[in-house]
């Protein structure tokens, strides 16, 4: 009889143990292993949709099958400025091998944007993000911020800061479909 | 591991100290018996060997629990020296702020991590370790103290009854008479009774014996509460600011809801005499929408769903979506209007009113007479190579050129404007001039969005530790044992919390019945006394 | 703002029933020292003055509660919102803690020491500013009110628990020889000391306007005019001094104390310890013994497992009404004002910690080795945290609270 009990008593204790065990260690790896970005490289780009500078409407996932540059500007934003004439130049070269760029502006006004892409010349895409819907979707923190979407519409690449027309030409190497 | 077996026939587990059948003290002492989970074998006293045993006596001692608890408080205290990282300037350093700050210690308490001190995973890991302990240390008593007083006998050994801190005997001659009337009385005094062969146990709030463990499942489900709270994406903190008039999507919920700002105000308290102004109230008027269209990301139907100004301790609540009035900014330039007019005649030809967040660029003055904007910077600044620029995209220091276009000058005539002052192109006169003939202002409201989903389980959780500890504070568990021994009627009672209110109880029932003179009654000096 | 006219009746009353608790207070002891008197026929004297003692602070209890609605009524809202009205409020609750223990326990001689704790808080609350002033937006709320008297009325109950273990502390330590008890007792002794030299002195200097004002630059490297009002023993760090005709200083402000006004708060401590210097040694000069020496004989009749019981059943009972509203409350008004429940604000913190503190006080009662003495030392040290919780807190870590 005691050892009925005993036995009893030691599948009591295990249980309640294995289940704090459990319960704890999935709450803190979730906690604590998870870092939480929903922009993940590897991972399916978030898709959504803008209106362009000329109020057509435009979505990322418009553009499946080709390699997809998206870069988070804004005219108060001094390397943006630096980096544009850069992208625009590496547009021309790889806009017929399946490259488009989207160029996200934060939050700034339709003339505002479309004075700017005029006064550099960019001949692709300007997109308006007003209410920063997509900048936070994106997470985008510092600006200049880009993002290179692949053929299927994975993050193949991120960087954040200026990029040099070399570091452009290599990105885009890297999506071209 | 033996079992006890009692001279009453009652086989115990190991570690009992108090039969519990009859109530004998297994101790061959004299002293008051120690009353303390009514002396039962307790899980964590009786095996000690496997490593399954090992853990769960670490965790079932007060004493680790104690210890935990400890280091807790003074953990905590720790991190209030300096304040917490989320009470700095977030664009900062923390460890350059800190050494600036508070200087060399400050530097240290920063690289220590004491900064983000309360969400740190040590902290964490003792906040969990210590409700581990809470919930193992209650099985632990729990279970067979309630199987203790659920099995209790009523008839108790004389040991048992000697050796109680109230306890008294009496020589009477009709002993069964008597015990009628203390059965009576004891019912009077709101006892519940019962009877055995000659023996009474009265016994009251027996469920104050649950309090602390009501007060551990409350203080677990809250510790659950707050572990869920941490994991992602349960709940949502978001800011946002919004202007009025302005209808935005809500940060982070995915354009499910909008919200239009219908004006934000603030009163401030008798302004003239205060000789700094204090703030009355701030308020935005607001309208929540849902957006019902099927693709959340194209066009928005928006569907009102609630209207109400937001104030500070009012904020708007939809399900778990809640908005507060948390910041503002007054009086930021939302339009400005323009007189274009003739230098040499000064007639005007019109008036022009830029938008300075949606400025369009083309303006019609009829007859002809046409203004553009060519260029607007919103935060006027020159940048390193003195080209004209924009700080940010808030009109804080709004700057235009124009370009006036009339059936005199077809070639059109370029003007600059910034906030109070006016530059012409350089090199040609112009015949035309801009001037500010008005200025709109509007104010921006700053909303804390919030979802917060386990509010229910902290609440739930505080509400059920608040009943048990009422339970354990506000009534007590008293129990009085009275039995016949031959001639005599021995009386005995106990209780766990104020013996002051158990003692006068105990006089009332012997002195209404007459079963003893109350200085026959043995109440023991406290250990105290005795100690001195 | 308000009625004037009620505000300035509410001070008087608050003055009156500071008045009535002294008289209260000399009464109580009274009722524990006059044991040399004979017992003459009728009424026991020492009873009698227990009861007169009583009687003086129930109704002094009555004008106090008149002080809290007139104001209340007078300024609109509760006087619950600054440092005067939260010690005003804090010492209302003593002495309700102090009725409704002695309701249970009939312990008249409790209130010699718990009334000179109302007496100071009073005298305490004093010293701030006591204008009332217009509630800022996150302070209208009807949880001001149930949050802040909640907390009182548990805070003042744990006050009636630090009394009694202070007695017991009393009562039996072993004054014969010198001991780590006889130096906390009298360390314990020393600081209400300093604060009452404070209390005194911020009255006498503030009696005569004494007011002198530097120039210097501040903790965020501006420059600050800092006012003291009392003489200025520690000058501001490198600091000029632009009233004339006013003690100079003698020394200045360590260059690392940075803080709001911290040349000022520095200054007050040098003087505060001065004064409770000046005051314990006289008072030693004077008995020419321990301090507690010469109070034991006060609480020589009574028991030490009354006043252990009495210390722990005060603090159980206040420690689900704390809970209540130093907790449940906060939590609900905070998601209700700031939108989170718990946001490790310091005030939030250090209610943790002396929640956290009770808790394992009623824990550690569970085992016998910790009644006595080491529990009656933890009921003062409960009561030192709450004061260091409602005043350093406030004035000094600076945090969503600091309204004061």
């Amino acid at each position: 009889m005691a050892d009925k009990v005993k036995n009893k008593r030691f599948v009591l204790r295990v249980t309640v143990l294995v289940i704090i065990a459990l319960a704890l260690g999935g709450a803190l790896i979730s906690a604590f292993m998870n870092d939480d970005t929903p922009v993940r490289v590897g991972e399916p780009a978030p898709d959504f949709r803008l209106d362009n500078v000329e109020g057509d409407s435009v979505r990322l996932s418009d553009f499946e099958g080709q390699g997809v540059f998206i870069n988070f500007w804004a005219t108060w934003c001094g390397p943006c400025r630096e980096e544009m004439p850069d992208i625009q130049a590496q547009y021309e070269v790889f806009k017929d091998q399946g490259v488009e760029v989207l160029a996200v502006n934060i939050a700034e006004s339709e003339l505002a944007a479309s004075r700017f892409a005029e006064r550099l010349n960019l001949t692709f895409p300007i997109l308006l993000d007003h209410d920063r819907t997509v900048t936070k979707q994106f997470e985008v923190g510092d600006i200049p911020s880009s993002f290179f979407i692949g053929p299927e519409g994975n993050v193949v690449d991120k960087h954040t800061g200026i990029l040099t027309e070399d570091q452009i030409k290599a990105y885009m190497e890297k999506i071209r479909p | 591991m033996e079992q006890i077996r009692c001279e009453c026939g009652h086989e115990n587990p190991y570690g009992t100290e108090i039969c519990q059948s009859c109530g004998k003290p297994f101790d061959n002492k004299q002293d008051i018996l120690n009353m303390r989970y009514e002396g039962v074998a307790r899980r964590s006293q009786t095996y000690n060997k496997s490593l399954v045993d090992r853990i769960w006596n670490f965790f079932a001692s007060v004493r680790v629990g104690m210890t935990m608890l400890f280091i807790l408080l003074v953990a905590s205290i720790l991190g209030t020296i300096y304040p917490q990282q989320m009470y700095i300037p977030q664009t900062v350093e923390p460890l350059l702020y800190y050494e600036e700050q508070y200087g060399q210690l400050g530097y240290l308490y920063a690289l220590l991590g004491f900064h983000n001190l309360y969400s740190s995973w040590w902290y964490i890991t003792l906040l969990v370790l210590i409700g581990i302990s809470i919930t193992i240390a209650s099985i632990d008593r729990f279970i067979p103290l309630y199987r203790s007083l659920k099995r209790q006998g009523v008839r108790r050994h004389p040991s048992f009854m000697s050796r109680q801190r109230i306890f008294g005997k009496s020589e009477v001659d009709h002993p069964e008479k008597v015990m009628h009337r203390v059965k009576a009385q004891l019912q009077k005094q709101r006892y519940r009774v019962r009877e055995e062969d000659g023996a009474l146990l009265g016994e009251k709030a027996r469920f104050n014996r649950w309090g602390p463990y009501v007060v551990h499942v409350g203080l677990i489900i809250l510790l659950i509460g707050a572990l869920i709270r941490i994991m992602p994406g349960v709940t949502m903190e978001e800011y946002m600011w919004i202007r009025d008039g302005e209808t935005v999507p809500v940060p982070g919920t995915d354009r499910q809801f909008y919200v239009k700002s219908e004006g934000f105000d603030l009163d401030v308290y008798d302004e003239t005499s205060a000789e700094e102004w204090v703030p009355e109230e701030f308020r935005t008027e607001a309208v929540l929408y849902e957006n019902v269209a099927e693709d959340k990301m194209g066009e928005p139907q928006l569907e009102e769903i609630k209207r109400q100004t937001i104030k500070v301790n009012q904020p708007l609540k939809h399900d778990t979506l809640k908005l507060y009035q948390s910041d503002f900014i007054l009086n930021e330039f939302s339009e400005f209007s323009f007189h274009v007019k003739h230098k040499q005649s000064g007639d005007i030809l019109g008036e022009v009113t830029v938008d300075l967040y949606q400025p369009q660029s083309q303006y019609d003055l009829g007859g002809g007479n046409k203004v553009e904007l060519i260029e607007y910077y919103p935060d006027f600044e020159l940048d390193e190579n003195q080209q004209p620029a924009t700080k940010s995209n808030i009109p804080n220091n709004p700057a235009f050129i124009f370009e006036v276009t009339t059936p005199h000058v077809p070639e059109g005539e370029h003007s600059w404007i910034f906030v109070g002052q006016k530059i012409e192109a350089p090199g040609n006169e112009n015949q035309y001039e801009l001037s500010i003939s008005d200025v709109q202002f509007n104010n921006v409201s700053g909303l804390m969005v919030r979802e917060e989903r386990v509010l229910p389980i902290i609440y739930t959780g505080l509400g059920i530790a608040m009943i048990g500890l009422m339970m354990c504070y506000y009534w007590q568990h008293r129990r009085i044992w009275i039995q016949q021994e031959g001639n005599e009627i021995w009386l005995a009672a106990h209780t766990h919390k104020n013996w002051y209110g158990m003692q006068k109880e105990v006089v009332k029932l012997i002195e209404s019945t007459e079963l003893m003179n109350p200085s026959h009654l043995k109440i023991s000096k406290d250990f105290l006394d005795k100690e001195e | 703002m308000g009625t004037p006219v009620l505000i300035d009746i509410s001070s008087t009353l608050l003055l009156i029933a500071f008045l009535l608790y002294i008289v209260a207070t000399i009464c109580f002891v009274v009722t524990i020292t006059g044991k040399k008197w004979s017992v003459e026929q009728g009424e026991n004297p020492k009873k009698k003055w227990g009861k007169i003692g009583f009687l003086t602070t129930l109704v002094g209890f009555g004008c106090h509660l008149g002080f809290f609605f007139l104001r209340w009524i007078g300024q609109g809202h509760t006087p619950t919102s600054n440092m005067f009205e939260f010690m005003s409020v804090l010492s209302l609750t003593v002495i309700l803690g102090f009725i409704i223990i002695h309701a249970i326990y009939r312990v008249a001689s409790l209130g010699a020491f718990v009334l000179p704790v109302t007496v100071t808080l009073i005298g305490w609350a004093s010293v701030f500013d006591t204008n009332p002033k217009p509630l800022i937006p996150a302070l209208q709320s009807h949880w001001l009110t149930l949050h802040v008297t909640t907390v009182s009325i548990g805070e003042g109950i744990f006050a009636v628990g630090f009394a009694a273990g202070l007695m017991y502390v009393l009562r039996t330590v072993d004054q014969k020889k010198s001991s780590a008890q006889t130096f906390a007792l009298e360390f314990f002794l020393f600081t209400v000391l300093i604060l009452v030299g404070f209390i005194i002195l911020s009255f006498l200097f503030s009696a005569i306007g004494y007011e002198v004002s530097f120039e210097y630059i501040n903790e965020r490297g501006e420059e600050q005019t800092i006012t003291y009002t009392l003489p200025a023993i520690a000058g501001p760090h490198e600091g000029e001094q632009i009233t004339a005709e006013r003690m100079q200083p003698i020394i200045s402000t360590p260059s690392w104390m940075q803080g709001v006004d911290a040349p000022r708060k520095f200054n007050t401590m040098i003087w505060s310890v001065l004064g409770g210097l000046v005051l314990y040694v006289g008072l030693r000069l004077l008995i020419r013994k321990r301090l507690g020496a010469a109070m034991q004989p006060w609480v020589m009749e009574l028991k030490p497992s009354m006043l252990d019981e009495i210390s722990y059943r005060a603090i159980a009972i206040a420690f689900p009404i704390f809970t209540l509203g130093g907790l449940i409350f906060a939590m609900i008004w905070a998601e209700q004002a700031w939108g989170r429940f718990w946001g490790w604000d310091p005030k939030e913190v250090w209610a943790l910690i002396t929640w956290l503190f009770y808790a394992t006080y009623l824990h550690l009662r569970l085992s016998r080795g910790w009644h006595g003495a080491k529990s009656a030392w933890l009921a003062v040290i409960g009561f030192i945290i709450i004061m260091f919780n409602l005043v350093f807190v406030n004035l000094v870590i600076a945090g969503l609270h600091s309204y004061a």
